[in-house]
Formats: structure tokens, sequence, C-alpha cells
């Protein structure tokens, strides 16, 4: 099998800097090649790594050098759907130097900046990802809460659906860094999408502007009040939203999953649904262990550890997601059954990807329309 | 009771056909509110009718009466929150009973009349389930209408006299597919009489029944199950439709099938594929010629002959 890898046939031919010009030329790095992915640079240097974080593979893992070349590869087993986020690190004597790949124009995005991402054989971005002219646009619209509990002023985007009508009752999404969803993982346009083909009912989601997320979402009791006591009152009290909870939904990644968890917990069946996607549910099972996480996990790791010893229903269903290269995703799959034990309806996903704004993305219609489906079922044109 | 035609799924256009081979009908009133804000994208339909159709404008006009009646409007809101309430507690009803008929289908009982007894029993739960839900939505809308009377309330019954007046200029009444909730909702509120033909197709066809039964095994992320919405006008008896069955079904899979034949039974589930096209001339409850129903066995065919 790899003696058919394009790098292998290359190297078979034992190329001249002319041979790996037209090499690169014709190939589109990294190169698919079923479940393989070779990973290219071109250069001099003394050490070139492919930095990433795939659980359970070396965080930098180095690259081949092309015997009589300044051609460097590295060939990786991924499986099929996936995706990877990378970056290089070139090391030139004493100098390391952490670039995206120059030989790849694809970019994930995220608040934190850009980083290289290799789709593997079958993957394909959602078209429901993509603007549709198709689609009704729903509108953005800032509001602005007084919040004694966060004792500052919090943002507010609603996100109203298209032909929003106060006669109607709409179901609430509250979502965790709200921002960066907007931003980095298409909600807007994810939303227009799915309502539009009738695979998520008419919903008002209220995106969340954190200040410091690191200290609001890491199970804080301020953060909780704000949601119950303050921005849910004022919602249900302004717009025209159903008033039950089978009709509020909380949803987070990483740490704002933590935030949505702990909200709920303080507020058991204030809130019918939740989406927690790659929850930075950091436990420990000996409690005095040390989690690895740093003093930001200290609060993450003592509410996870008392929730775990007494599991509490604090809604009736739980959409739980993790990709299978994340570190956390052996802390997901162990809260699965601790959220059932709980007496939850809970419906886990796995991904093929890691813990970043595109897996997000690509999860929001699981999750979603599995909390609030759509009405495909009423509708037979 | 009307004349029923039910047509298949409109997008291989037969109505035309239809419409042309009916001598005694002069003009056409038209119901759209399926479509709901594309309500008044009618165009093509009016072409087809021959340029004869009125449009009742049913959706328009009951947004105008949500709109002009405030108090009608906030309850008809609370009403429309109940019955999401209970067709949500339907659903986990649903899933809770057809996963333990599933269960017990699949179990492997050493005799077979034990494991055929417990399948009987829970087929009979199912059938409670579904036929508790169907009175309790029966009930629940009885309720609001007596107790808000749209009647008798000026807006709505304005509305009603307007439809009344318009009918009274035709002689048969289309009606389109599209959300059949919404299409149930205003043919009710606005009263309509049953006119001397109907013309009907998908979300339009399931209205007129007595059962409507909303269906999809091909949804993403739904278990598929089955749920009635309630009933419908009852304009058409004994059957409950299935349009678009072959797209939206896995009519290859017979236990699937079965299911929905033992859940609307006494009544037969009429499959309305593309080139249907069924004539209850008094409404049923005997099928037409030409009905293809879902079998007891879960195949689709033609019902057998009963010999009387």
């Amino acid at each position: 099998m790899n003696s058919r890898l394009a790098i292998n046939r290359l190297k078979d031919r034992k190329p001249d800097d002319a041979a790996v010009d037209r090499f690169l030329a014709r190939h589109q790095a990294p190169i698919v090649e079923q479940d393989r992915c070779t990973f290219l640079w071109r250069g001099e240097a003394d050490d070139v790594r492919l930095v990433h974080r795939i659980v359970g593979l070396p965080d930098a893992i180095p690259l081949r050098r092309v015997w009589g070349t300044d051609l460097w590869y590295l060939v990786l087993e991924l499986p099929a759907g996936s995706r990877l986020n990378y970056q290089l690190e070139v090391r030139r004597g004493e100098h390391h130097e952490r670039m995206n790949d120059p030989l790849n124009p694809k970019l994930s995005y995220s608040p934190v900046g850009t980083s290289s991402v290799c789709f593997a054989d079958g993957y394909t971005t959602p078209d429901w990802t993509e603007p549709d002219p198709e689609a009704r646009p729903g509108e953005l619209a800032d509001i602005v809460v007084t919040s004694r509990a966060l004792r500052r002023d919090q943002r507010i985007t609603l996100y109203l659906p298209a032909r929003f009508r106060r006669a109607t009752d709409y179901p609430l999404l509250v979502v965790h860094d709200g921002g960066d969803f907007l931003q980095y993982a298409a909600a807007k346009t994810v939303l227009d999408n799915l309502i539009h083909r009738l695979d998520l009912a008419e919903v008002i989601v209220a995106f969340l502007h954190p200040k410091d997320r690191l200290t609001e979402y890491a199970n804080s009791t301020a953060h909780a009040r704000f949601l119950t006591a303050e921005l849910l009152p004022r919602l249900e009290a302004e717009l025209p939203l159903v008033i039950r909870r089978s009709g509020r939904c909380l949803m987070g990644s990483s740490f704002g999953a933590v935030a949505t968890l702990s909200a709920a917990y303080r507020a058991p069946l204030v809130y019918g649904s939740l989406i927690l996607m790659s929850g930075s549910f950091v436990f420990t099972d000996v409690g005095a262990a040390d989690h690895g996480g740093g003093p930001a996990f200290d609060p993450v790791v003592t509410f996870v550890n008392r929730y775990r010893a007494r599991p509490r229903r604090v809604a009736d269903r739980l959409f739980v997601s993790c990709g299978v290269f994340e570190p956390l995703i052996v802390r997901n799959r162990s809260m699965v059954p601790t959220f059932e034990a709980a007496g939850m309806t809970v419906r886990y996903v796995e991904t093929p990807d890691g813990h970043n704004w595109e897996n997000w993305r690509d999860t929001l219609r699981d999750g979603l329309c599995w909390i609030y489906p759509g009405p495909q079922k009423w509708v037979y044109e | 009771m009307p004349r029923v035609i039910v047509l298949g799924p409109q997008r291989r256009i037969t109505l035309d056909a239809v419409i042309r081979g009916l001598h005694d009908i002069e003009a056409v009133a038209t119901v759209t509110a399926g479509w709901r804000e594309r309500e008044s994208d009618d165009a093509e339909l009016n072409q087809v009718l021959g340029g004869r159709a009125v449009n009742l404008r049913l959706y328009a006009r009951w947004q105008d009466v949500l709109e002009r009646d405030p108090e009608y409007a906030a309850a008809e809101r609370e009403h429309r929150s109940a019955l999401d309430e209970a067709q949500e507690l339907y659903r986990l009803q649903l899933a809770g009973v057809l996963d333990a008929l599933a269960e017990v289908s699949r179990h492997g009982a050493t005799a077979d009349r034990i494991r055929e007894n417990a399948i009987a029993d829970a087929r009979d739960v199912v059938r409670l389930v579904d036929q508790r839900h169907e009175a309790r939505i029966a009930l629940a809308r009885e309720e609001f209408a007596a107790t808000w009377k749209p009647a008798g309330r000026s807006v709505p019954a304005e509305h009603r006299a307007a439809v009344a007046e318009l009918l009274r200029r035709t002689n048969a009444l289309v009606v389109s597919g599209g959300h059949v909730g919404v299409l149930l909702h205003v043919l009710r509120l606005f009263a309509l009489p049953a006119p001397a033909t109907v013309i009907a197709w998908s979300a339009g066809a399931m209205a007129l029944t007595e059962r409507v039964l909303l269906f999809s095994d091909k949804i993403p992320h739904d278990p598929g199950h089955a749920e009635f919405a309630g009933p419908g006008l009852g304009w058409l008896t004994g059957c409950v439709l299935l349009p678009h069955a072959r797209r939206r079904l896995h009519t290859a899979d017979p236990v699937r099938m079965a299911e929905l034949a033992v859940r609307t039974a006494p009544d037969r589930c009429v499959v309305l594929d593309d080139g249907v096209r069924l004539e209850w001339p008094e409404g049923g409850p005997a099928l037409p010629g030409g009905a293809r129903i879902v079998l007891d066995d879960g195949r689709i065919g033609e019902p057998a002959v009963v010999a009387s």
C-alpha cells in the first residue's frame, strides 16, 4: 500500500530539485490518499515537526527529509471523514518557528488565531453551513442587560428567525461564547439554513458575550444567577417565548459547556435541554490528584467531582458531543453514564475532529435538530 | 359528504387534466394556506385552474384575526401551547411503547404463542396511547371552540362571512399541500362548509380525513415514529392518507410498514404517490378502485376484495 503513495513514488525516483518542483506543482498539500495524509514542507532546517492535538499521538511528530532534497514529509493515517488542525514547527539551530503550513491554503479560524487544517478522505464542509440564497435570513440585534449578579452590563445578541411574529411562541436557545459561535461556527447561517430546510424549529437565540470567560464559565454562581434570575425573566417578559422548560435550552462548548451544566445544576429543571459540546469536564477520581489543567480548572474540577459524586437531574435531555481527537474525549465519554444515571435522556455523538470551532459548527445540526426538531413531519407539499 | 378527489403530490402536475375532465365545475375556490407566508404565490395554480380560481386567503385572514383581536390571539397562543405540550408528551409515550413493541417482537421466546400474545398486548398499548391522544386533542379543540366561539367574535365572524360569500360563487374547492396543522386550523377557524366537490393533495388531502397521521422515516435525528395529530375535517372517512409515501417512508421495510397498518386499523393507510388519482363519490368509507394501501403484512398493494 505504502509503495503506491505519491511521496513513495517520488522517493523511488531519487528526485532532484526540479522533480520536487514538479511534484509540488502537481499535488495539493497535504496529499490525501484514502486514509493516508502526507504532510509536506520544503526548505532548509534542522528539524521539522507537525504540531497537533490528537490525543494518543505525540504532540509534535517529526517530518522526514527526502534524501538529497529540501523536501520534508510525514505520512499520517487519518480516519475517513475527519479533519485535523495542525501547524508546523521548524527548527534551525536554536531558533524555533511555529507556522501554518505554507503549502496548504486551508485555514481554521478561532479567537486565538488560525491554524492549518487537513480534510481527510471523505470530509466535506456541510452545505448547511454555507450561505444559501434560498434561505430567508433571520435578524440579529443587540440588547444590553444590566446585571446585578455580574455587576456589569451584559451585551446579548438576539437572533430572531425570518418571518418572526409576535403571535407565535418560540423556543429559546441561550448560547455561551455567542460571539465566537457567530464568528467562527457560522451560527447565523446554520440557523437560517436549518430553519429554511424545516430541520430546525423556528427559534429565538440569545448569544452571550462573556467578559472574563475563564472565571464566568468555570462554575460561577454569578453567571448562573445572571442566566436564570436576570436574563431568562427578561427575555420571557419581552419576547414571545414558550414558557415551559421544554422550550428552554442552554448550549456551550469547552468551558461554555461547563457554564451550561453548572447553570442548569443551580436551577434544576428550569431548562429542558442542554447542548454540551467538547465539555471541559475535567475531574479527578482521587480528589487531590493533579488534574493537569492548571489553576483555571480548579473550580471546574471541584464542580465536576461533586457532580460525579452526586449526579443530579438538571434537565430532561442532554446532547453531548466530543471530537475523538480531543484530549477531553475520555472525560466526555465518562460523563455520559453519569448523566444517564441521573435520569436524563442523553444523545451522545463523537466526531472525527478536534477541539475547534469547525467541529462545533459541524455538530450544530445534530444538536439543534434533536433538541428543537423542525416541522418536517407537518409539511407535505 | 362532498365528492372528494385526492391526487398524488403535484410536483408532477395532474390537476389540470382532472379539472378538464370535470365538466360541472365553473368556478373554483382555492385554499393555499398550507403554504403559509407563500399563500399568495398561487399564480401557477390559478393558471392550471384555467384562471377561474378564487383564493380564500385563509392564512392572511388568520393573521388578520390575530392582529385585530388580541384577546383571541392570546387565547389561541395558550391553546396552541397546550396542544404542543400534549404532542410532546404523546411523543415521549410513543417512544416508550414503540420501543417496547420492537423489543418484544425481537425477543427470542421459545414458544411462538407466548411471544405473539406479548406482541398483541404491546400493540394494544400503542393503540391505546394513540387513541387517548387523539381523543384529548379533539376534546381540547372542542373546548377551545366552545369557550372562544370564533363565530361570535367580530373579526373572525367578518372573515367567515367573506369566505362564505366567496364560496357561494364557486362550486368546487381545491386544497393544496403544505403545513397540515396550519391548514386544519384555518379550515376550522373559518368554518368552511363541505362543498359539492373537493380536490386536494398532500397536506390538503390529509386535512379532509377523520384522522391525521404525521409520518417520516427520513428526518435526521428523529426516531421516525409516526404520530397522530388529532382529527381532521372528516369529509373523507375510513382512511388515513400517506402522501409522498415512497419519499418519506422506508416502504421496503414490511415490519415498519405493518406497524402503520396496525396503528391505523380499522382505517386503511392509503398511499398517495406521484400520479395517483382517487375519487370518493361521497367521501367514503369504501375505498375507490385503484387505491393502494399498506397491507397487514406491511407490503403496499390493493386491498383484498372481501366477499359479502
